[in-house]
């Protein structure tokens, strides 16, 4: 076993050489969440440097989700920290705390839209309500987050008359209207057709790349790992079984990884 | 046990978000629209209920009552006894049912359904204060639509007891009307307006923030899908009606008792 591949049986580890240094925007350390009597999280360790895609992978109810939920507070761990921005979750004021959140991008899997509200309106949702930016400000600011995502003509419409990849971009602008520095993605390409996933992948590793983002992705798929990654954890068991750069991870004969990828461990 | 703990932490947290809704009541001004939005999809979405049940509960209560005078040769009293009782009882009671029903349980499956799609959780990390962007405006609207649809209800509830009586038990409908207002203007304590019109209609004040508040607890904390807004929207409707008659109760004792 090398130093960034572990077994199921270790979920307890400690986070890879590379990423362990003063400059982590994203710090879990022994985190352990339990769910339904389940430990979802069973001694959680990784870092995530300023700059850096992570993406993780995992079986279904590894706790993908939950890990990006504590990590904008949404969750809390019952045991040991998470540390985003050099603030410590279970500790952070409220003020404080929504100050992280205003510097944080969160897309959800479906957009979460307001759905009363247009695509507009939505995208302009947080610079109205944590701002006083004028409305032509806003405006401006929302059509070139709307032209970003490529979707330049679409203020109007309402939630409901989006399909789904559309969704997702609207919910990445508007998770992007604030300029964040560490923008989450839970399931970008659930549910899309190979094409609007490919364009979403594509999108969030432009941005990664023109906007300096911190980036932490949960998907499944490896055509998302390969556009998107700088590194990649598997999870599972509760803690990280591989931590691996994006092209030692697609090359790896890690068994416990080739098994998750489907490809024959022989 | 586990059903008791449950009821208290929602009764907590129903009490916890009516304080931060009343906290935040100076935010009103801001949003102003998102409370007109309310009070009128929550307006025409019960009025017509409001005026047929109204109707029918005051052609009912003179059916009922005046039978009885008749015996006694007290029919000139029913406009009397139909005006307090509509304006006292029926009219906020009816009114706080039918939007428990309506407006409460369309609430509280709203707000779950935001909360089971990742709405809820989206305003948390847009920085989005959800009390005051989704609460305050819902509980303001049913504060304010409660008590002016009672003041429908008592006036068509009114109308529909003169019907029965002038058709069926042969009272003029100028001496049913004259006795109803006759009865309505006894002073109160409060600015000498008619006492029964005032607590008829604080009760309606009050009936339309529990249901609000009950309504939206129920939907921020729904869990599990559309199984859990279903689960929340029948709490929302079973609480509020309970809140209501509780409240009633204590509510007559309180104006009426020393009497």
């Amino acid at each position: 076993m090398d130093a960034t591949t572990r077994t199921a049986t270790e979920p307890s580890v400690e986070p890879a050489d590379r990423s362990a240094s003063g400059d982590a925007v994203i710090r879990f350390e022994n985190v352990v969440k339990v769910l339904g009597g389940r430990r979802v999280l069973d001694g959680l360790n990784f870092e995530v440097p300023r700059g850096e895609t992570l993406v993780i992978m995992g079986p279904s109810g590894t706790g993908k989700s939950v890990t990006l939920r504590h990590i904008v507070g949404l969750m809390q761990p019952d045991e040991g920290r998470v540390v985003v921005d050099g603030s410590d979750m279970s500790t952070i004021k409220k003020k404080e705390l929504a100050e992280l959140r205003k510097r944080t991008g969160y897309l959800f899997q479906d957009g979460a839209l307001i759905n009363w509200l247009n695509v507009g309106e939505n995208v302009a949702l947080p610079l109205r309500e944590n701002t006083r930016a004028s409305d032509d400000e806003i405006h401006q600011r929302v059509v070139e987050k709307l032209e970003l995502v490529r979707l330049p003509d679409i203020w109007d419409k309402m939630p409901g008359e989006l399909s789904g990849g559309m969704r997702k971009r609207v919910g990445l602008a508007r998770a992007l209207v604030t300029d964040p520095q560490i923008v989450l993605y839970d399931e970008p390409n659930a549910g899309l057709d190979p094409e609007t996933s490919n364009t979403i992948n594509t999108l969030m590793r432009d941005l990664a790349d023109r906007l300096d983002i911190t980036s932490v992705v949960v998907t499944h798929l490896v055509s998302c790992v390969r556009t998107v990654a700088d590194r990649v954890i598997l999870l599972d068991g509760g803690g990280v079984v591989v931590d691996l750069p994006k092209d030692e991870f697609l090359s790896s004969d890690n068994e416990r990884l080739r098994r998750f990828l489907g490809q024959d461990p022989d | 046990m586990k059903s008791f703990r449950d009821t208290c932490e929602l009764l907590g947290y129903e009490l916890t978000l009516l304080g931060g809704t009343i906290v935040r009541l100076p935010h009103l001004w801001r949003r102003r629209s998102a409370t007109l939005d309310q009070l009128f999809t929550i307006g025409v979405s019960v009025v017509h209920v409001v005026l047929f049940v109204g109707l029918f509960t005051g052609m009912i209560l003179t059916l009922q009552t005046g039978v009885a005078l008749s015996e006694f040769g007290q029919q000139d009293q029913i406009g009397t006894i139909v005006a307090l009782s509509m304006a006292r009882e029926m009219g906020p009671f009816i009114t706080g049912i039918i939007l428990a029903a309506t407006a409460g349980s369309a609430l509280a499956a709203e707000l779950g359904t935001m909360k089971v799609s990742d709405e809820l959780a989206a305003l948390e990390i847009l920085s989005v204060d959800r009390t005051d962007y989704l609460v305050l405006p819902r509980i303001v609207a049913l504060a304010i639509a409660c008590p002016l649809l009672a003041v429908l209800c008592d006036t068509i509830g009114v109308m529909g007891g003169a019907l029965v009586a002038s058709s069926q038990l042969g009272v003029e409908t100028q001496l049913y009307f004259d006795s109803a207002v006759e009865a309505l203007k006894t002073p109160g304590a409060f600015l000498s307006l008619p006492k029964d019109v005032y607590t008829g209609l604080f009760k309606a004040f009050v009936f339309g923030v529990i249901i609000a508040t009950i309504a939206c607890s129920c939907g921020i904390r729904a869990r599990g899908g559309a199984l859990g807004v279903g689960e929340a929207t029948r709490r929302a409707v079973r609480d509020s009606i309970i809140f209501i008659i509780v409240a009633n109760y204590f509510l007559t004792y309180l104006f009426y008792s020393a009497v």
